[in-house]
């Protein structure tokens, strides 16, 4: 209802059309004579009335009108959204928008990448231009009260690191006073950094710059000594080095950035499919389904198994969407532990450990609420 | 029929009744964007008011030149810094900009061939590529010096790298301020001089040479004092410690790209400006000028400028207005000017978009407004005086 006085003011102008028909034109009288066509006008209104309150449908039924998903992510950053050698968006926050896809369309190809950068990401969420943001964003309490967006988890537990030329010789992020730091604007890395060294009592220079590839231009060029952001994203960038050796990312994590997808405040429904098409994807894994054993586990005797597939229970349906979503997802995305081994795990460029991202179980604490 | 019409064939009346309709659309469009604005901002919880000025920004300004920037200063004070440093800029931009683009526009002007086929293509290269190009390109050409370890070094004092030109700080020492009086005097009594020869002359047709005795009064004479005094100033040289030099003066690479690019590109504008205005001298003028007897240097000083100035001082003006709004570019390069500062960090730490905006408009506003009125002012004193 975000048009409500846009909508009230339509009713407004409906209503005047039809009176100034009903008083001047000269049907007027044979209408009012016959009765019927009377009846039909009056229930015009009723229609103008209820389309006029019903203008602004949730997201999820904008999705499904639109046919495709609108999903923000960064300019590129490899391993969590970059396009790959074929130009196909890949990582693990692209997952992310394609699982959201599969939930809604059964189809991971529905979705329409829009690039975002850490400044803009905020305005384009809140105007609508995007459906959902998956942009290594930090879930903190002004953004998900203030900014009025609503975080729906976490997919993916990160912390803010320093990535330093090896030739430096310097070990600790406690030496780097007067140093000069490459930083993106208008993040929450920003401020991390000035109470880092003010609390260490230590001096810098901060050099701004506005998205990951012009702090790796003036990181390369020597124009800052430092660079500092999330610290898989270092790992990205050092990934994309000509000569990853010559760089150490230096052991500090000076902050908690839990990442995650967010959708704007208000929109429960809209969050609950995002917010399940996470969840989903983290539970298969603790149930160890994979896109492999999906078919095989429909015959599974696991009661949670059978509910996240759709076989038993009607979870989908009140979603709003078909039962077998998650099984779509599993099937065509794969589970956490897949998208996180293809994307950013230590087989790829980036090298990343599971660490914090794994399991509950397993030393991490990747939780996801029970499926029933 | 003109009954029919009644009030409406009253040419005043339908004047009056057009325009009010219009005005109250307009009045009309503005409050519907407004309410929306306020109903849709107040429906997603997105913060409204003028408090979070007071509230401390939490990151840091590395380019301060004028004031000291901590990250527990507020936003109010990232909003003067910003400030500071467009004034800075399109101040240091405009100066340079007059400066070359006169010199240029009478180059443009000159017989030599050469010269003025040279100004000719660098007027047509910079005033037709884009201007953000440019200051990307100035950019890019800078942070291409050597690194800081390797930073070029000039007399012993200066040092070129990529992160800046640095150079010796003077640090005035007690007394000092005694040299200060001693220029402003100086400058005033100029001044006065100035004014009295040319009232002689009037007079007595006698001159007197007041250029040297400016620069005698305004140079040599607190030379001499500073002297006197002990030389009271001592320099602080930069010294390369750790991973930056320490202590002097230092002029960043962000600054000397928009500097060059905002003063290269307006003065190509200012050099065809100052062309036309030459041009719109006629050249009975100068002819008889020099028929009379003047000096070449004297036919352009006394006769042909001040004739042309009234032709260039409009177009001049908004120049400098083009010039000082184009300094918002600064961004690209991360230039720590108003727009970068408090209408891009603040505004999107703060979420506060339609305050911050606001506050930058109105400043670009009050500071475009500003430099008309000036302009205005001596626009006003070079035109004719009619009697």
């Amino acid at each position: 209802m975000g048009n409500f006085e846009l909508n009230k003011s339509i009713i407004w102008i409906n209503l005047l059309i039809w009176y100034r028909e009903a008083i001047f034109e000269k049907r007027y009288l044979n209408n009012y004579l016959n009765g019927e066509n009377n009846m039909k006008k009056l229930l015009s209104i009723f229609a103008v009335v209820a389309f006029a309150f019903s203008a602004h449908a949730g997201t999820l039924d904008d999705v499904k009108n639109r046919g495709f998903l609108k999903c923000g992510v960064t300019t590129g950053l490899a391993g969590f959204a970059a396009p790959d050698d074929s130009g196909e968006w890949a990582g693990l926050d692209a997952d992310m928008c394609r699982a959201v896809a599969v939930a809604v369309f059964g189809d991971r190809s529905k979705v329409e990448f829009i690039t975002t950068t850490g400044k803009s990401r905020f305005p384009t969420l809140a105007s609508g231009e995007v459906d959902m943001l998956a942009r290594n964003t930090t879930w903190t309490i002004s953004r998900d009260v203030n900014l009025g967006f609503e975080f729906v988890g976490v997919n993916f537990y990160d912390g803010q690191g320093f990535m330093i030329p090896s030739a430096l010789g310097v070990s600790s992020a406690t030496e780097l006073d007067g140093a000069t730091v490459c930083i993106q604007t208008g993040t929450t890395t920003e401020l991390n950094l000035a109470d880092f060294f003010r609390l260490n009592g230590i001096s810098y220079e901060a050099l701004p710059i506005e998205t990951n590839d012009e702090g790796k231009e003036n990181l390369f060029a020597g124009r800052c000594d430092v660079y500092t952001t999330d610290a898989s994203g270092l790992s990205s960038t050092r990934a994309a080095a000509s000569d990853p050796d010559k760089w150490v990312v230096l052991p500090e994590i000076i902050s908690k950035e839990p990442l995650g997808p967010l959708v704007r405040h208000g929109d429960h429904q809209w969050g609950d499919v995002v917010r399940w098409s996470l969840n989903a994807m983290i539970i298969a894994e603790e149930l160890g389904i994979t896109s492999e054993n999906v078919d095989a586990q429909m015959s599974s005797n696991v009661p949670e198994v059978l509910r996240l597939l759709g076989v038993e229970g009607n979870y989908g349906e009140m979603l709003e969407l078909s039962n077998d979503w998650a099984y779509q997802i599993i099937k065509q995305i794969g589970n956490y532990s897949e998208s996180y081994e293809a994307n950013v795990g230590p087989d790829t460029p980036l090298e990343i450990a599971r660490g914090l991202n794994a399991l509950w179980t397993q030393g991490g604490i990747l939780y996801a609420p029970p499926f029933r | 029929m003109r009954s029919n019409l009644g009030f409406f064939s009253d040419e005043k009346f339908r004047s009056i009744f057009f325009q009010t309709l219009v005005i109250g659309l307009f009045a009309l469009g503005i409050f519907f964007i407004v309410n929306t604005t306020a109903y849709n901002l107040e429906k997603r919880n997105i913060a409204t008011g003028w408090s979070f000025l007071q509230n401390p920004a939490g990151f840091d300004i590395s380019f301060s030149p004028f004031l000291e920037f901590k990250s527990t200063d507020t936003h109010l004070k990232v909003y003067f810094v910003g400030v500071l440093n467009t004034l800075l800029v399109s101040i240091t931009g405009c100066i340079a900009a007059t400066i070359l683009g006169f010199l240029l526009g009478i180059i443009r002007l000159s017989s030599n061939w050469l010269l003025s086929r040279l100004v000719y293509i660098y007027v047509e290269f910079s005033r037709n590529v884009p201007l953000l190009l440019q200051i990307i390109l100035w950019y890019s050409i800078l942070i291409q010096l050597p690194r800081v370890k390797q930073s070029l070094q000039f007399l012993d004092v200066f040092y070129i790298s990529n992160r800046g030109l640095y150079s010796p700080r003077p640090i005035f020492e007690s007394g000092f301020s005694y040299v200060l009086i001693a220029i402003v005097l100086a400058l005033v009594s100029s001044f006065l001089i100035n004014r009295w020869a040319k009232k002689r002359q009037d007079k007595t047709g006698q001159q007197f040479p007041v250029f040297f005795s400016s620069i005698g009064l305004i140079f040599v004479v607190p030379l001499i004092l500073f002297f006197i005094l002990g030389s009271p100033m001592s320099f602080e040289h930069p010294e390369l410690k750790g991973f930056n030099f320490k202590g002097g003066l230092v002029i960043r690479p962000e600054f000397i790209a928009m500097f060059l690019a905002l003063s290269i590109y307006t003065a190509a504008f200012i050099s065809e400006i100052v062309r036309a205005g030459i041009m719109s001298v006629s050249k009975g003028q100068r002819e008889a000028s020099a028929a009379i007897g003047l000096k070449q240097t004297w036919i352009m000083r006394l006769i042909i400028i001040p004739q042309a100035l009234r032709v260039i001082v409009p177009p001049l003006t908004s120049q400098y207005l083009n010039l000082t709004k184009n300094s918002s570019l600064g961004i690209a390069v991360g230039y720590a000017d108003l727009v970068h500062g408090f209408g891009g960090i603040s505004l999107n730490q703060t979420g506060q978009a339609i305050e911050c905006m606001v506050i930058v408009m109105a400043t670009y506003l009050t500071i475009s407004l500003t430099i008309s009125f000036f302009m205005n002012i001596y626009n006003r004193s070079i035109q004719f005086k009619e009697k």
